[in-house]
């Protein structure tokens, strides 16, 4: 009787033993990840806080710079307050960062409605050709069309001589460029999201007497919020990172720049005396992009879009 | 529009169609006005772009314009309407820069050539010269607060007084509605303007000098302080032998590579740019200093987005391993702060990073310099520059590269792995015979795409260091990180001249590396074969 006791007992303190032991593996193991966690998170952030750091920095240099500035102030903000309106300033900050808001703010209403409607032209007509252009639609996407800027380039100069307000230097120009570009990769998201309305919706529409027009403006559009917001943000980040082609076209009209162009034309070497001051406004040109990508990080990053990576 | 269900339109109220009709006939009306305003506008522009004998634009632009009149007049054309405007675009914006960029990979087009021959030819006969003998003026100046001229001329014998300006006809002084005249016959004051006394002229002799008075019937040029000559056209054009005369010399210019040049080797600028085949792919191939640096630049694109790719992957999937299956609190807060790198535009955290890599001033130097004494020539030394774009393309990737990780280890079932313990393989053989090969076929296309990304990364190169340092005895400028498309954009738009001839083939060598590289994800993804069911 008394030694089954024991028996039970031992076998009951050794699972729980056991249990003990597992618990505290768990734990260490949980404390590796943080540790990990912590370090990639160091990694990733470290620059973010360093730029954060200079643009408190009122010494507005890069040299002896430390975590945390003696004397922190929002000095270097207000010069970029005082000289960034300014058009004839030699770096007139937020006249840059409105032409980038301006210029990613209109690709992205137009390039949304454009394709749009090409979508919804190929999610419900049935036409010869329809496969041939969706196909050649697809094929297009490959190539960006940042490799074309040579050709780009002279176009808008030749388009310039008679129109001047999309020729060379202008926004008028560059935007075209950003919404030939877009068209594909969009209107090929917009259409693969159309495809999942259902089609009794279009025809107890048009029981109802509306048109194609009415059913894709009334109906289509409210519906397809999601993907259009989408699509609108994604292509305003787009817009709003290039380089290569705001490079080409704007090149040498300092009051039409970009934001990303005029930021690396401002720096353009001087870190020893504008490093405080360029870290002021990297932080300020950095905010409308960073939230806008929070906001769609779970498309970005679950969607993945096929292949169109971060530009 | 034209496809409203009449049929059940009919059962529908009276007004309700009446409403219907009359909107449509106002969207009837406003479509025709639409189309008139777009034709009217492609017309002109046609007609300027046939003018100045920029064709293939001008032959594009018009068939655009043709199908556009079809899909909204042709009824049957519906579908097309919708997507007319996308499809306008992708041709002008997207097509036509390509097709364009294999015609000018056959010329000549750059610096010394940059004009058509018609431009060439407009500006050569609009020179002019000022012939022995010709008839030459007394000259009195006028300028108004805008810096705008005005002259009145006086011929040597007296016979002729006229009021010139600038490109316009020279008006003579009986119609020329001035004020007073002094006693040389020439005006006190011209209404709004100045007279230039003559302790004056000096100051305004030089831009003076530049200005061409008159029109082409009689044009007047200023020679020296004061007299003024009759200007004749110095060259002409024959259309029918294709060659420019000289009309003071009576030399003939043929026209050779773009350049019209002179039996004896004189040559007229500027010049223009005419197909020359192959030369620039011959130059690519056939010139050793061109070819050198040129190879150095491909090798390096390549090393450059594999290196790029392996290093986010790698941090990347060894970071997602050890946070895979963790109940770790707060996991969308982590993921959100890890992605901040992801989420930065390229063109400020480029410049973050290379302020932190600034020799002896960055935090990156002088941390390395506190440490070891010293820190590797971050910009200076080609290997270093190239080891610091990694270090940075590491940073900007692999929050990316961690997050797509941990969904792809989600989606391996785990009664594989219990089944692989039973059979006894170790944590090391689980890893490389069952993770990373199922990870790799999720995964695949989207490093491919990964790597096409960063093949044609420009922000990076351009904008952490100019693709710095150069490479030595370089016929064009390169340098030793320059990737190709950043090369391209040297070649094409560098200070020191443009030649868009070359850039252009390097594209084509560009795009015939993505080309190939999408096949290869086509292939391995049959994204073409799903393309093609879901349309």
């Amino acid at each position: 009787m008394s030694s089954s006791g024991v028996v039970q007992t031992n076998v009951l303190e050794k699972a729980r033993r056991e249990r003990v032991i597992a618990r505290r593996k768990r734990r260490i193991g949980l404390a590796l990840r943080f540790l990990v966690l912590g370090v990639a998170l160091f990694y990733a952030l470290f620059p973010v806080v360093w730029i954060m750091s200079a643009a408190l920095n009122p010494a507005n240099t890069i040299v002896n710079q430390k975590l945390i500035p003696d004397n922190a102030s929002f000095a270097n903000f207000q010069v970029l307050l005082e000289d960034g309106f300014d058009s004839s300033a030699l770096n007139p900050f937020f006249i840059w960062m409105k032409n980038s808001i301006l210029v990613s703010g209109i690709t992205a209403i137009l390039s949304v409605l454009v394709s749009a409607l090409s979508a919804y032209s190929f999610s419900r007509f049935r036409f010869r050709g329809r496969r041939g252009m969706l196909l050649t639609i697809f094929l297009v996407n490959v190539f960006p069309n940042s490799l074309t800027m040579v050709a780009s380039f002279l176009l808008l100069q030749q388009v310039g001589r008679f129109i001047p307000s999309f020729g060379l230097g202008t926004h008028g120009g560059l935007i075209l460029l950003y919404l030939g570009g877009a068209m594909g990769i969009n209107t090929w998201l917009m259409k693969g999201y159309f495809d999942t309305i259902p089609r009794e919706i279009d025809e107890s529409a048009m029981i109802d007497g509306a048109s194609h027009w009415t059913l894709f403006w009334r109906i289509f559009l409210p519906l397809t919020r999601p993907i259009i917001t989408v699509v609108g943000i994604i292509t305003f980040i787009f817009t709003y990172s290039d380089f290569l082609l705001a490079l080409v076209v704007l090149r040498g009209q300092r009051e039409a720049f970009t934001l990303a162009v005029g930021l690396n034309f401002f720096i353009s070497g001087q870190f020893t005396n504008q490093w405080g001051v360029f870290a002021a406004g990297a932080i300020m040109g950095a905010i409308p992009v960073v939230i806008l990508f929070m906001l769609t990080q779970d498309f970005i990053v679950g969607g993945l879009t096929q292949g169109a990576v971060k530009g | 529009m034209g496809t409203i269900n009449r049929t059940a339109g009919g059962l529908k109220r009276l007004s309700a169609i009446n409403h219907i009709a009359s909107q449509n006939s106002f969207n009837l009306i406003l479509r025709f006005v639409a189309l008139a305003v777009i034709d009217a506008f492609a017309l002109w522009f046609v007609i300027r772009l046939t003018q100045d004998k920029n064709l293939p634009l001008a032959a594009l632009i018009a068939a655009t314009t043709v199908g556009i009149n079809a899909f909204y007049l042709h009824p049957r054309m519906g579908p097309f309407r919708w997507f007319s405007p996308g499809l306008a675009l992708m041709i002008l914006m997207v097509l036509y820069p390509t097709l364009f960029t294999v015609y000018v990979a056959f010329t000549n087009w750059g610096t010394g050539n940059l004009l058509s021959k018609t431009q060439v030819i407009e500006q050569l006969e609009s020179r002019l010269y000022a012939p022995e003998g010709s008839q030459s003026y007394q000259w009195t100046g006028f300028v108004n607060e805008a810096g705008e001229y005005k002259l009145w001329l006086i011929s040597d014998d007296g016979s002729e007084a006229f009021l010139a300006r600038p490109g316009e006809a020279l008006i003579p002084a009986a119609e020329a509605h001035v004020g007073e005249l002094d006693a040389d016959g020439v005006p006190l004051s011209i209404e709004g303007f100045e007279r230039i006394e003559r302790n004056q002229v000096i100051r305004h002799i030089s831009a003076l000098g530049e200005l061409t008075f008159g029109d082409e019937g009689r044009a007047v040029q200023v020679t020296n302080t004061t007299s003024a000559a009759e200007l004749r056209p110095k060259f002409t054009y024959d259309a029918a032998r294709d060659v420019i005369v000289d009309l003071e010399t009576g030399k003939e210019f043929t026209p050779i590579d773009g350049t019209f040049t002179a039996d004896d080797g004189e040559q007229l600028s500027p010049g223009f740019f005419v197909p020359v085949g192959f030369r620039n792919f011959n130059r690519l191939i056939n010139s050793a200093a061109l070819r050198g640096a040129f190879s150095q630049v491909f090798v390096w694109t390549f090393v450059h987005a594999i290196g790029a790719v392996f290093l986010q992957f790698v941090v990347g999937l060894g970071l997602a391993l050890l946070l895979n299956d963790a109940q770790l609190p707060g996991m969308r807060y982590w993921r959100t702060l890890i992605l901040i790198p992801y989420a930065v535009p390229t063109f400020i955290s480029m410049i973050i990073w290379r302020g932190m890599f600034v020799p002896g001033q960055g935090i990156i130097s002088t941390t390395l310099t506190d440490i070891f004494g010293s820190s590797p020539a971050w910009f200076g030394d080609g290997t270093w520059a190239k080891i610091g774009i990694l270090i940075v393309q590491m940073w900007i990737g692999f929050p990316y590269m961690m997050l797509i990780s941990l969904g792809a280890l989600q989606s391996i079932p785990s009664d594989i792995y219990e089944a692989a313990k039973v059979d006894g393989a170790n944590a090391i053989q689980r890893f490389f015979r069952m993770t990373l090969p199922l990870l790799l076929i999720t995964l695949g296309p989207l490093l491919i795409a990964s790597f096409a990304f960063n093949f044609n990364n420009f922000n990076i190169i351009r904008i952490y260091n100019q693709g710095g340092p150069p490479i030595a005895g370089a016929p064009i400028p390169t340098g030793q990180t320059d990737i190709l498309i950043s090369y391209t954009f040297r070649v094409a738009f560098s200070d020191g001249g443009s030649d868009f001839g070359f850039a252009s083939t390097i594209t084509i060598v560009i795009f015939i590396v993505v080309a190939l590289v999408t096949l290869f994800n086509f292939r391995f993804t049959r994204a073409w074969e799903e393309a093609g069911e879901n349309v």
